[in-house]
């Protein structure tokens, strides 16, 4: 059963923050937000022992709204600050929420190599194929021929499919929801902050604002609907061909491995070296 | 005669004591990246810390470096990390981050031949300039210099004292002859380094106010994790930790952030005077220049000559008061210095008694030696 709204509000947001928040009407960042926090809750986790870190753009206000330990960094650093909170203090349940230019732009390096160690944090990354806080410029997820603030002519450069890569840096859990599918974003997140290893959720969300307007793509409803039709489960998009997925992405688990987590190494490196003084 | 036996004599370089003083300082958290000269600080880090049950890691560049130092010191461990010339261009991001959001940290700079790449195994004293302004905005910041293997222990001890008690990131200038010289060097007993920690609130979560000002000008510093849970961000921010932007509210915490740095002049500003009681010639040095400046200064007196030396430990905030007596005292200063003259510039800032000042640089990668400096004091004399 779906927790209710009110029990959301009162438990996880902060009442003492000067709302409103930035966020335009009808952007995804609030169910991308709800789902967190249900996330959270059904998981039961203290808030007392729980780290939420973002970089800087839209999506990564969102710390400045929930009564956790939240740290609001600096532009692609997410991950490195909640790699030293997680090494500092193991116990605490850390989790970076990131936008994708933030993530893959100029917090690529940051992102791979998180990945590649395995550090037992939760990465979720809102993509909504733009930067929108700063007016709409392309980001490393515009789609090819895409109209931007700095691509009016159509954008000539590939976009990055930010799940892949994350499976390909080695991350222990990669899942890939959509704003649409909100009671299934709620599974992935739980799942991904329950997984012991690096997890990544990567959140296809939409900013008709900046990306949407200036590609005649609808308003927030028709964004939103139309990754109803977009988005083909993992399974599904097994046995189709590269013809038929063309303008479509994959949901659902595109990777759960277990292997051995950083930071439960390091101890026992600590327990180890400790014997050798 | 026990106690004496118990303390370990060993020949350390700069870049060792370093590792001592951090540790002795309570430092359980480095996150550095390889670079030349100050590499040897993280491989014995990589060995030390965990011994100690601390943390080392070595990151996927000087940026991730830095905003892991932030991190850890936030869950409440003293951190630090260890760079040269082109990381410390990276590390500046992430330092203004710890300068507004005040977490205390330690960054130790061993300085290179630039600008960019310039030369890595050579000594130069390039950075103090940038020490000070590297990092974009009005920011308060302090910058100590060490000029020998004991220095490099004792300084970085209160580096991390200074850096807990102001709640400001702390670097340390340390250069690739401090770094690699060895020499014999005491390490003091556990309970004779005085190790100051940050203030953690003393009132109730629901009444803590992370960012409100309280006499000392710094604020109450909670964990994360120890049931404070607020907000930290590098936005302006009012006393909650909530990005602001009233002018009412910027203003004040940006004073604020300034003023504590001021409150504390007296204990910040650290410098040692040589032969200066009666001195007519100073010479004012810092880091390895210091050491030739020393026995310059000896060597002119040997022939007569009224020589002193104010060795600049603190180099930011200038310690003004003892730069502005020297001067007021001498005829003529020497500032020898492995850059174009970057702490010269403020000297002559602070020089309102009309005293000469002679500048004496070196860019060619080699140290400055002693002679070089007698002489210029015997030209001047």
């Amino acid at each position: 059963m779906v927790v209710d709204a009110e029990t959301i509000r009162q438990e996880y947001l902060r009442h003492d923050k000067k709302f409103p928040h930035v966020w335009c009407p009808g952007c995804g960042n609030g169910i991308v937000l709800g789902s967190l926090l249900r996330a959270i809750h059904n998981l039961q986790l203290p808030k007392d022992d729980v780290v939420v870190a973002s970089g800087i753009g839209c999506s990564s206000r969102m710390t400045t709204y929930i009564d956790f330990n939240t740290l609001h960094t600096t532009h692609g650093r997410a991950l490195t600050f909640a790699t030293g909170v997680k090494l500092a203090k193991p116990q605490l349940r850390v989790i970076a929420v990131m936008g994708d230019g933030d993530a893959t732009a100029i917090g690529g390096n940051h992102f791979i190599h998180a990945a590649r160690r395995n550090i037992n944090i939760t990465a979720i990354i809102v993509n909504n194929s733009t930067y929108g806080m700063t007016g709409g410029q392309y980001s490393p997820t515009t789609p090819y021929g895409s109209k931007s603030t700095t691509s009016t002519y159509g954008h000539v450069e590939h976009a990055f499919s930010i799940a892949e890569l994350a499976v390909t840096a080695g991350a222990a859990f990669v899942a890939r929801g959509t704003v649409y599918h909100a009671a299934h974003l709620d599974t992935l997140l739980e799942q991904a902050i329950s997984k012991r290893g690096f997890s990544v959720v990567e959140v296809i969300s939409n900013c008709h604002v900046q990306h949407g307007r200036r590609n005649k793509l609808g308003d927030a409803v028709k964004m939103i609907a139309s990754y109803q039709e977009r988005a083909v489960p993992v399974k599904k998009a097994q046995s189709m061909t590269e013809k038929e997925m063309e303008g479509k992405f994959t949901i659902g688990v595109l990777c759960d491995v277990e292997k051995p987590i950083s930071t439960e190494e390091y101890d026992r490196i600590r327990q180890e070296s400790c014997h050798m003084v | 005669m026990a106690a004496d036996n118990s303390k370990k004599r060993l020949l350390l370089q700069g870049n060792e004591a370093i590792v001592y003083g951090a540790l002795a300082a309570g430092c359980r958290f480095f996150a550095g990246y390889p670079i030349t000269p100050a590499t040897e600080i993280s491989e014995l880090l990589s060995v030390k810390l965990p011994q100690a049950g601390g943390t080392f890691i070595q990151m996927e560049d000087e940026i991730a470096s830095m905003g892991a130092v932030i991190g850890a010191s936030l869950a409440g461990v003293k951190a630090m990390t260890a760079t040269s010339g082109p990381g410390f261009s990276l590390i500046q991001e992430n330092l203004g981050y710890a300068c507004i959001t005040e977490v205390p940290c330690v960054i130790v700079n061993v300085m290179r031949g630039g600008p960019s790449t310039g030369l890595p195994t050579n000594v130069a004293q390039g950075d103090v300039l940038m020490a000070r302004w590297g990092t974009h905005g009005d920011h308060p910041i302090i910058v100590l210099a060490v000029s020998s293997v004991s220095d490099c222990f004792s300084i970085t001890v209160r580096a991390f004292n200074l850096s807990e008690k102001y709640r400001v990131p702390v670097i340390v200038l340390s250069d690739e002859i401090v770094a690699h010289t060895r020499e014999c060097f005491t390490l003091p007993n556990v309970d004779e380094v005085r190790v100051v920690d940050r203030i953690g609130p003393n009132v109730p979560p629901e009444w803590y106010k992370p960012y409100a000002a309280n006499n000392r000008g710094v604020p109450d510093m909670a964990a994360f994790g120890d049931g404070y849970r607020h907000h930290v961000t590098g936005l302006v921010h009012d006393e909650r930790g909530f990005p602001t932007q009233q002018p009412h509210e910027i203003e004040p915490f940006l004073m604020r952030l300034h003023e504590k740095i001021t409150k504390g002049f007296p204990e910040i500003m650290l410098s040692k005077s040589y032969l200066m009681a009666d001195a007519e010639i100073c010479v004012f040095a810092y880091g390895c220049v210091a050491r030739s400046a020393l026995m310059a200064v000896k060597n002119a007196r040997a022939q007569g000559i009224k020589a002193g030396l104010l060795q600049l430990i603190t180099l930011f905030p200038v310690p003004r008061k003892e730069i502005d007596a020297a001067l007021r005292q001498c005829r003529v200063a020497i500032v020898p210095e492995l850059n174009m003259g970057q702490m010269s510039r403020e000297i002559n800032r602070i020089n309102q008694s009309g005293t000469r000042i002679v500048k004496y640089n070196r860019i060619d990668g080699q140290m400055i030696a002693p002679d070089e400096i007698t002489k210029q004091i015997i030209s001047v004399s």
